[in-house]
């Protein structure tokens, strides 16, 4: 008998976060008079967490065994025929993302209690994350498009609130108003692709739309030379730039470190930033009918990939290397959304989402440990004082670099290869780029492991080292790092796990097999990656044997040495190239001048703009001359008219007799 | 009496009776009367909702009486999908900005209360009338208790903000005057605005009634470029009196639109369509603009007003079922929305006494309790989905999307401004350090505040999460106004 899903466990999912969630930030916080104590407040949360990661695990299960959900739940609305509703679609692209989503946030639940433990908004940062999971359930479990724009928003909303959860912090506060418009302008796009697709299709469920796919895929952009596939994808794809943080729009990424560190891993690199590439990969059916909107795809993809790994190399915050790695790899998902392996692209982003949550919790670990210092130039030799962080931060690091056997050698191989096969114009350039990238990721990956974990211990060179962070520690410089509590190392240990072994255990079936068959579409005859793939393809051990002759490897472990001798044996080199290549670094140290145009361009320009249309149309134009100007022009009217009204009864008597002679003149002599 | 006449007249006859017996010594009895008085008013409409037949896209609960036999005017009331929830908001606002003034007022409390719950049945009196003359004293009247809200109660520039808004919509008004009674005319002699609807009208002649109704409508709603009464008078209104100008008042020149300009002149509506489009697109995005330069604010809410009225009067005139739904949803959550904004920025004038950006920060530090409501309102405002901010604006850019894909685009970009000037002023106003000693005494908001803040946050979650009553609603009348407008008037 095969399994069966039913709605009101699916319902619960999202749900047991939202009631932890709301609980414990109406009841537990200030706003509704602190009733509930800190205890309460994370064992609901994370009840509400563990429940819907029980359940997800078995949504999985039951999906393997071959059941599948797509149902309304809720009518939100319906208007002029068009169908507004809440329903869950699961599958096995959606049971594969729960399971990820309610697995890291679990990890994150539980790491909070040691991170967050000094903090006074305890309650509330459990409500907002908890809130988090929510609406990323919301949105992954979706079965259309208005509830993906729900969820989308509401992540939005989410990351706003915990961006600038310190909310006495200006840089907090303005880089969370910063990751909201830039996100908005990515939903600019996306609701404009929405809205396409309803107008066109007349629908926003997902198996309706894909029903419709090849009618829209005939269809011609209405007055323009255009296929409008292409103007639909591009303009979702402008919705997935925006919340998977694709160059130019990747800008609000960095600056959300100013976050606390649990949702840089569970937002700012598991989840969140990667509800873009989930959705792309959602809607493969329309993008697989544009070439011009995958080239474009592949183009953003690989510029982001390379030129945002540029960028980790001349880091010194231990968070924003990982933010920039981060970046480089949502490129790579990217790219190979880009190249029509949409499975390789959510697979990279599953592995990704494990290491990348090891490794922000690692870096954050490491924080506690050093005290609230987040500058790793003043850290080295940290692996004697913790070294569950240490061992856990290393395999973390080599699956990020993608070292055989790990779970982001499968994927991230996957893609390099994916992309050598691609007959799209601009494969060539994304091929270069994920080359280079390797090469990057693993110098920057272990530039920052080798000047934490290893070398001389440099805390007591701070010069100031009383920086950063919320806490109102006391000075902290000189002293010995410690090992963060079991509340944070045992979310690292568990991370491990399937950082170092879901590649292996899963490549087979996700990528080669009939995981997601049925759930993502690839137009074979167009786009046969994923068949050249699968021929070269022997087994995950054949592949990890194989990828030691490979170019990725030897890049990698180039990369690897590189910054071993750099920062370990000599530092006089890296000393060198910063002399040497300066204007170089300048270009890096002020990202690619990005923030300069977007701060003193368009922000500017708007401001400078509104300023002007406000004096000059508002005031001037419009109440300066036609407003005040027509009463001027009345009471100009009036003070002529006024004249007339002396009252003096000689003008009125001379008036009178003027009047009777021209009346008289005017009878005498034309009457006649 | 019917329901409709009692929605009207309660308010109006409490109104009366707090002119009549209230003093500023009793003023707790007057307050309490008061409150009495509009949550009666209130609850009398609730019969209207129970009471309503969806999918009749007729006129419901219809009165007629004769009034003035020689002309054929009638007392004739009723209301459609189209109206219908004006009454309901209506009523429901002045309760809130009677729990608004509670303890803020403390002269002339009587005349206050008297003058809101007056401007109120007279408000439902524009939405219910459906005999011209009717429509145009209800109409005309509501300029009276408002202009004297604005101008007793008013801030330092109160007299030029009164009169700034008395003449510019007064003046608007008149043309359409002339076209209430040339309508009578050419009708043989009536003031029913239905049979109007049907009155076969020649192409010039119906641009002209048109450009007529445009005058009062455009003013009132306000669109560009006759917005600049707005910002002006919202400044020195007080605090009641901006919820309400912001909450109902505009909606009756949208609401104009649907019930005289379209209906009456379609041939006119669709040959001047476009011109409508851009200056809706001018008003989000040239409105949206100046929003975000804005120093004081209720300034920029008062903007913020403009350009989310631009969705509305948008909605209205690309003809489609989404965008005519929309715009009207969009008048319902602006209700809400923009009330419960102005209502935020007295709370705390009410404490610091200034309404400039600057004087403010950090308030997080000293009002968390108030700070959550003002960030659901802030929220709501940039339309995020959830809130009733986001219906409207989601119905009008898909309807927009439909019509046009770059008036769509053009739309679409008050994505961008709204959160932009919204969360400016928030992150200004609300976060950061505690900006100065003012900030750091704030207290956080009373039971009171608490109360008036929270039903509009009910208010806002409902319609963002149920939105559907709402629309269920409207759809008939929808559906019957668009099939009415694309079918031509002109003479054959």
């Amino acid at each position: 008998m095969s399994a069966t899903l039913n709605a009101s466990s699916l319902l619960a999912v999202p749900l047991a976060p939202l009631a932890g969630s709301v609980l414990a930030g109406i009841f537990g916080t200030r706003f509704g008079g602190n009733w509930i104590g800190r205890r309460l407040s994370h064992s609901l949360t994370i009840l509400g967490v563990l429940v819907s990661f029980i359940l997800s695990a078995m949504t999985l299960r039951d999906v393997l065994a071959g059941a599948r959900f797509n149902e309304t739940l809720y009518t939100w609305m319906v208007v002029g025929g068009l169908k507004m509703e809440v329903g869950f679609m699961v599958d096995s692209l959606t049971a594969m993302m729960m399971c990820v989503v309610t697995f890291v946030s679990l990890m994150v639940h539980l790491y909070t209690i040691g991170y967050m433990e000094e903090d006074e908004g305890y309650n509330r940062f459990f409500a907002y994350i908890s809130l988090f999971t929510f609406s990323m359930l919301m949105l992954v479990m979706s079965n259309n498009l208005l509830q993906l724009f729900f969820g989308w928003e509401a992540v939005g909303l989410v990351s706003y609130l915990l961006i600038g959860f310190w909310y006495n912090k200006p840089t907090a506060i303005f880089a969370n108003m910063k990751a909201f418009l830039v996100n908005r302008v990515g939903d600019f796009g996306f609701i404009l692709g929405i809205g396409l697709i309803a107008a066109y299709a007349g629908t926003l469920n997902y198996t309706e739309i894909f029903a419709k796919a090849d009618e829209l895929g005939g269809l011609a952009f209405p007055g323009m030379d255009w296929q409008l596939i292409t103007v639909v994808c591009i303009c979702l794809f402008i919705g997935a730039m925006g919340k998977s943080a694709q160059f130019p729009l990747h800008v609000w990424l960095p600056d959300s470190m100013e976050g606390p560190t649990p949702i840089s891993a569970l937002i700012h690199a598991a989840t969140m930033v990667t509800a873009g590439i989930f959705m792309v990969a959602r809607m493969s059916p329309l993008f697989e009918l544009s070439d011009t909107a995958l080239n474009f795809i592949l183009v953003i993809g690989s510029i982001t990939a390379l030129f945002m790994g540029f960028m980790g190399i001349i880091q010194n915050d231990i968070k924003r290397v990982v933010a920039y790695s981060t970046l480089s790899q949502l490129g790579y998902m990217t790219v190979a959304l880009g190249v029509s392996a949409y499975s390789v692209a959510v697979f990279h982003l599953m592995t990704h989402a494990f290491f990348k949550a090891l490794l922000f919790l690692g870096a954050g670990s490491v924080i506690m440990g050093m005290h609230h210092n987040q500058d790793i130039r003043w850290m080295g030799g940290v692996r004697k004082y913790m070294p569950i962080t240490w061992v856990t931060s290393l395999l973390g690091s080599l699956a990020l670099i993608g070292t055989p056997l790990f779970s982001g050698f499968y994927s991230k191989d996957s893609i390099i290869e994916a992309v050598h096969f691609s007959q799209l114009p601009a494969a060539g350039f994304a091929s270069f780029a994920v080359l280079a990238g390797v090469f990057v990721t693993a110098f920057y990956s272990f530039r920052m492991y080798f000047l934490v974990f290893h070398g001389k211990e440099r805390y007591d060179q701070n010069p100031d080292a009383h920086h950063d962070d919320h806490h109102d520690h006391a000075h902290h410089g000189g002293e010995k790092p410690h090992e963060s509590p079991w509340v944070v190392t045992v979310p690292l240990i568990l991370l491990a796990i399937p950082s170092v072994v879901i590649g292996y255990m899963t490549i087979g079936p996700m990528l080669h097999g009939d995981f997601f068959k049925d759930v993502i579409f690839v137009d074979a005859s167009k786009h046969p990656v994923m068949q050249q793939l699968g021929d070269i393809f022997h087994g995950p051990v054949a592949m990890a044997v194989h990828g030691l002759s490979t170019a990725p490897f030897w890049l990698a472990l180039a990369g690897v040495v590189v910054a071993w001798y750099m920062y370990l044996i000599n530092p006089a080199v890296p000393a060198f190239f910063a002399k040497t290549l300066r204007p170089l670094i300048v270009i890096l140290e002020n990202k690619y001048f990005m923030d300069w145009i977007n701060e003193n361009i368009l922000a500017r320009g708007a401001r400078l703009l509104g300023t002007g249309l406000w004096k000059g149309g508002d005031h001037t134009l419009i109440d300066g001359l036609v407003v005040n100007g027509s009463w001027k022009v009345v009471g100009w009217l009036s003070s002529v008219v006024r004249w007339f009204q002396s009252g003096y009864l000689y003008h009125y008597a001379l008036v009178m007799i003027l009047g009777i002679l021209s009346l008289m003149t005017y009878f005498v002599w034309m009457a006649k | 009496m019917g329901l409709l006449s009692l929605a009207i007249w309660t308010p109006i006859a409490f109104g009366i009776i707090l002119l009549a017996l209230g003093r500023d010594e009793q003023a707790g009895a007057v307050r309490w009367l008061a409150l009495v008085g509009a949550l009666v008013s209130f609850l009398v409409t609730l019969p209207l909702y129970a009471g309503f037949q969806l999918g009749n896209a007729e006129m419901q609960f219809v009165e007629k009486l004769t009034w003035i036999e020689r002309f054929n005017v009638n007392y004739h009331l009723g209301v459609d999908g189209i109206s219908f929830w004006f009454v309901l908001l209506t009523a429901f606002m002045t309760v809130i900005v009677v729990i608004a003034g509670w303890e803020v007022i403390t002269t002339k409390v009587n005349q206050y209360m008297a003058a809101f719950l007056i401007l109120s049945g007279l408000m439902i009196g524009v939405f219910a009338a459906l005999d011209g003359i009717l429509f145009y004293v209800f109409f005309e009247a509501t300029l009276i208790p408002m202009y004297l809200i604005i101008g007793i109660w008013g801030g330092p520039n109160k007299i030029y903000a009164a009169f700034k808004f008395f003449l510019y919509t007064l003046l608007g008004s008149l043309l359409t005057l002339i076209a209430l009674v040339y309508l009578y005319t050419v009708s043989g002699g009536s003031f029913d605005i239905l049979s109007w609807h049907k009155l076969p009208l020649a192409g010039h002649v119906q641009t002209l009634l048109f450009f007529a109704f445009f005058a009062a409508f455009a003013v009132k709603v306000p669109m560009w470029p006759v917005h600049t009464w707005l910002p002006d008078v919202h400044v020195e209104a007080p605090t009641g009196g901006s919820a309400v100008l912001a909450a109902i008042m505009l909606k009756l020149g949208a609401y104009g639109f649907l019930r005289f300009s379209m209906p009456i002149a379609p041939d006119a509506a669709r040959e001047w369509g476009m011109l409508m489009i851009v200056l809706s697109l001018v008003a989000v995005i040239y409105v949206g603009l100046v929003a975000m330069v804005q120093q004081d604010m209720k300034k920029l809410v008062a903007y913020s007003s403009v350009a989310h009225m631009g969705f509305v009067t948008l909605g209205f005139f690309i003809f489609n079922p989404l965008g005519v739904s929309g715009g009207l949803v969009q008048m319902i959550a602006h209700g809400f929305v923009s009330g419960a904004m102005f209502l935020s920025i007295g709370v705390l004038y009410d404490r610091v006494h200034s309404r400039d950006i600057s004087s403010y920060g950090g308030v997080v530090s000293t009002m968390p309790k108030f700070t959550a409501f003002a960030l659901l309102f802030a929220m709501a405002n940039c339309g995020l989905p959830g809130t009733a901010g986001f219906v409207g604006e989601w119905m009008v850019i898909l309807g927009a999307v439909q019509f046009n894909f770059w008036v769509g685009l053009l739309a679409a970009t008050a994505l961008i401004f709204g959160a932009a000037y919204t969360l400016w002023m928030f992150k200004r106003v609300y976060l950061g350090p505690v900006a100065n000693n003012d900030v750091r005494e704030l207290g956080d908001i009373n039971g009171r505040e608490f109360l008036m803040l929270a039903l509009l946050a009910a208010a806002v979650l409902y319609m963002g999460i149920h939105p559907k009553p709402f629309t269920d609603v409207m759809d008939a009348s929808v559906a019957r106004l668009l099939e009415h407008v694309a079918v031509s008037k002109l003479p054959q």
